[in-house]
């Protein structure tokens, strides 16, 4: 019991001092790999709400990626600049078109969900690719000006890579004590309960499709919010984030890391950025060393990394 | 109508190809129950090594055996080492072990050849034109559409009428009872998983003088196959080959009534199918 506590407790709260001094210490490059890491381990935590937490496989989260990505570009470049205007707009957003299809793809299960999110995926992929008088097509979306924040008075930019860590890290730090308490509520209980067994929470009068529905629907704008960050980060939105190819980002990240635990797929993150930083410097077939890993992981260790290292430090503790 | 003949036949050559290729995906499907991602990589690679047999022996056809059979053996050794851990696991471990399979081998492809374009010349007596209503078509591209139920009608026949195909039948239908009177289910499953690879490295060996070899080649095709799969509905025979012709037909036809929209059809199609039939449009069996 002690070993467990402490490690729920203390393990979050390392984590979030070594972040917090982190870019403090090391190179400019590392401080905007680290926010890499961020942005895309929220888009892994919040998909692994849907495989870790509701057994969906969704091979589709790039598209919301892409509108959190999009709104922002298009927010920017219309002259809108406040800050939190443009992540809520992205979010909302997000959380429309996710709601709308997860209305339709909830229905599915397994494989068929798959199929499914893969598809509406790839249609607002064509749609992100094929209307080039808002998106530009292939050319993507550039981001010239970037929203400014009123700090106590001071006017805060993020021009800087340490300022947009610092953003970046305060909103995914909020967002993910969001989905924490989430995942530990009576609706996140209920939603692993589908998980395990759908037919028997429909016995006892659970609604699983609209249970399935919500947790797609929180999953979409969590990562549009990632979305949002990763465009200001980048300065840019391509339809590439709408891609499969991009969507299958977060299905690795939160393998590697594990389904298993929250933070899981965040170390996931973690895990394929600094392989890739290892990996580039000796060969440039980083892809080809990726899918070695992820062979042995799959194989060997399918509880991920962090869940594998959980469950040998707390082996023969209760639960 | 010269248009409308003119996508006709680009239709369904394109579409007899993409049968190929989803027929072995399919059949893997139905028998083993593992949906393979690197079905794509595995129709590249038949490309690929179709072309560097044919640098050796100097002759299509040459190439056209011998590179899908080195495929064959590149696939037996996946399914005997890594596919067989995995059976009777969740769904996203299969697909994520597939698809690092893809990860390997485009990533190895780029790494042997370079990720430069090849051009593969058709044989001498597929390089000319036929004269058709007036209108010019490439020889090599009527030899598609006409290999297409060939090879359809002889897997088929092979599932339907010989020894071998029932047993694999029944494996898939139940392969624990399978087991129990004396059948050997993993060898068919090597032998299936053998087959389907074969049936994509061939696809891509006939698809090497119609379009460029490049490493992502199988990306497209892979997506494209899916569809088809899911749209003729999982382990089916006859939906493979219906699945296979719509999309290629929309394909070539698409453009003349959406432009560039075209692109999202074979997406709208597949998530009405999987609302409305989710078992496809015809039903299983293999």
């Amino acid at each position: 019991m002690a070993l467990r506590a402490h490690l729920n407790i203390a393990g979050p709260a390392v984590l979030v001092l070594v972040l917090m001094i982190a870019p403090l210490l090391v190179p400019t490059y590392w401080v905007m790999i680290l926010s890499e890491i961020l942005i895309l381990g929220l888009m892994a935590v919040s998909f692994n709400l849907l495989l870790g937490y509701s057994g969906l496989l969704s091979f589709g989260q790039g598209a919301f990626f892409g509108i959190g990505a999009y709104s922002a570009a298009l927010m920017l470049q219309a002259g809108y600049t406040n800050l939190f205007l443009i992540l809520l707009v992205g979010m909302l957003l997000a959380l429309i078109i996710a709601a709308v299809v997860g209305f339709f793809s909830v229905k599915l299960d397994e494989i068929f969900f798959a199929m499914i999110t893969l598809g509406f995926g790839m249609l607002l992929f064509s749609i992100a690719h094929n209307w080039r008088d808002v998106t530009r097509g292939s050319d993507g979306l550039p981001v010239f000006v970037l929203p400014t924040l009123n700090f106590f008075g001071a006017e805060v930019s993020f021009y800087s890579p340490i300022h947009m860590y610092y953003l970046v890290f305060s909103v995914v730090l909020v967002a993910i004590v969001l989905l924490w308490l989430i995942v530990h509520s009576p609706f996140g209980l209920v939603l692993r309960a589908t998980r395990e067994n759908k037919q028997r929470v429909s016995f006892v009068g659970g609604k699983v499709n609209l249970l399935r529905i919500v947790a797609f629907t929180i999953s979409g704008t969590f990562t549009g919010l990632a979305g949002v960050l990763f465009c200001l980060f980048n300065s840019m939105a391509t339809p590439e984030f709408m891609h499969w190819s991009f969507s299958a980002k977060p299905v690795i990240m939160s393998i590697i890391g594990g389904t298993g635990v929250f933070l899981g797929p965040l170390f996931g993150a973690a895990i394929f950025f600094f392989l890739e930083q290892i990996i580039i410097r000796f060969t440039e077939n980083w892809m080809l060393f990726l899918g070695v890993v992820l062979v042995l992981i799959v194989i060997y260790f399918p509880q991920g990394v962090l869940g594998t290292l959980k469950s040998k430090l707390l082996k023969g503790e209760p639960k | 109508m010269e248009t409308l003949l003119l996508n006709t036949l680009n239709g369904l050559s394109w579409g007899m190809l993409l049968f190929l290729i989803a027929v072995g995906l399919t059949t893997v499907f139905g028998v083993m129950g593992i949906l393979n991602f690197a079905h794509g990589s595995l129709f590249m690679l038949g490309a690929y090594l179709c072309m560097q047999s044919m640098q050796i022996f100097h002759s299509f056809w040459y190439g056209l055996l011998i590179g899908p059979l080195c495929v064959v053996a590149i696939g037996v050794i996946v399914e005997k080492y890594l596919l067989k851990r995995i059976y009777g696991r969740n769904v996203s471990y299969q697909l994520l072990l597939t698809f690092a399979l893809l990860l390997i081998l485009d990533d190895g492809v780029r790494m042997i050849w370079g990720s430069g374009y090849y051009v593969v010349e058709p044989p001498q007596i597929l390089s000319g034109i036929i004269t058709l209503f007036g209108q010019n078509y490439p020889v090599y591209r009527f030899f598609l559409i006409l290999l297409g139920p060939v090879v359809g009608i002889a897997l088929w026949s092979f599932f339907h009428f010989t020894r071998w195909g029932k047993t694999v039948r029944a494996a898939s239908f139940d392969n624990v009872m399978a087991e129990g009177v004396g059948i050997n289910v993993p060898l068919i499953y090597t032998g299936v998983f053998a087959l389907g690879t074969w049936l994509a490295a061939l696809g891509g060996a006939l698809a090497a003088p119609l379009q460029s070899l490049n490493p992502s080649m199988g990306d497209k095709i892979i997506i494209q196959s899916f569809i088809v799969v899911v749209v003729g509905g999982m382990g089916s025979f006859p939906g493979a080959f219906a699945g296979a012709l719509l999309i290629g037909l929309l394909e070539s036809f698409g453009t003349v009534f959406a432009g560039r929209m075209q692109m999202a059809i074979p997406y709208i199609l597949l998530a009405v199918i999987l609302l409305f039939k989710p078992n496809g449009l015809f039903k299983k069996g293999v």
